[in-house]
């Protein structure tokens, strides 16, 4: 079976995307240590619990950014094929 | 509408081109971007023109649709009143880019592939912001704008100039990527599995996450941080 110079890119590409959805570690720590500090403010001051909880969904939707620019790295490796 | 819509049985998420057209020797597409946006401004337009009705003859103690109206008028009052320095200028504005990205997020619940989840719709939207941004800053600061990228030391210029211009880049790839990773988990979701999943309204727990508590989350950033860079610079 002969393997072309365009089906090893592929396969590069696949294997790429892979490697860039490693981004996704980042945010989930980011996101994991911000509702934990979240939780431990509401349990020391329970009546500023929807003040809280927006602050920190809004922090976590920031810090989901660097995940989600290996999503679209990703994306690209898979389903554009620029190479 | 089979163009338009996820079809069960293909994990698909392209844009598709309906039918193209030349101009300047170049070619154009309609695609279902387009007919999704054009379809989301036409409920716009209608929830406009009720919620004007309702208000036309309204009374001091609401009741019906009036309340509904004023709901939404009070919610994104609030929204910018607390946010911003000026807040009569734009209110208007976040007003309707919130309407209009929140429909175009919730779009995927109905079948429409989310406009949002093309680039080229919320680079549009972060290019507005940055418009915003430098000219509300020059008509406030006149020079100071520009000195504000010397600072705090004329150094710093190349790293300032970078940090302005990254910001639409990274407002709008933020609502592109997370509206994307609806679609393709969806798309995944409805492609992949056996059929026994994609029915009994197992995946309406999927689209209740993705679409709708995704897609206002979204939104709502999408609105705090084109408020937060306005009013830095103002």
């Amino acid at each position: 079976m002969g393997i072309s110079g365009q089906d090893l890119i592929y396969a590069c590409s696949a294997i790429g995307a892979g490697l860039a959805m490693i981004a996704g570690i980042g945010p989930g720590v980011g996101q994991g240590y911000a509702a934990g500090q979240a939780a431990a403010a509401v349990g020391r001051n329970p009546g500023a619990r929807g003040t809280i909880t927006t602050t920190m969904l809004l922090g976590q939707a920031v810090a989901e950014t660097t995940g989600l620019y290996g999503l679209v790295v990703a994306i690209i490796l898979m389903f554009v094929k620029p190479f | 509408m089979g163009l338009l819509a996820l079809d069960s049985g293909q994990a698909d998420i392209m844009i598709k081109g309906l039918f193209s057209y030349e101009l300047f020797g170049q070619t154009f597409w309609i695609t279902t971007t387009h007919i999704g946006m054009l379809i989301i401004d036409i409920v716009i337009i209608t929830i406009a023109l009720i919620a004007r009705h309702s208000m036309k003859n309204a009374q001091m103690v609401p009741k019906g649709l009036q309340n509904v109206t004023e709901l939404i008028t009070e919610l994104v009052d609030k929204l910018v009143h607390e946010n911003m320095k000026q807040p009569k200028k734009f209110v208007n504005y976040i007003g309707t880019i919130f309407i209009f990205i929140l429909l175009c997020n919730l779009g995927g619940l109905f079948g429409l592939r989310s406009p949002t989840a093309d680039f080229g719709v919320t680079f549009a939207l972060g290019l507005i912001t940055f418009g915003l941004i430098h000219y509300n800053g020059i008509k406030t600061n006149k020079l100071g704008h520009v000195k504000g990228l010397f600072e705090p030391v004329p150094f710093f210029f190349p790293i300032n100039l970078i940090g302005e211009i990254a910001n639409p880049i990274s407002i709008s790839l933020r609502l592109f990527a997370n509206m994307l990773a609806g679609t393709l988990i969806m798309a995944l979701w409805y492609g992949v599995m056996p059929w026994l999943f994609t029915k009994l309204g197992i995946p309406a727990f999927l689209h209740a996450y993705l679409d709708v508590f995704s897609g206002c989350i979204q939104t709502y950033v999408f609105c705090m941080l084109t408020m937060a860079y306005v009013d830095e610079k103002m």
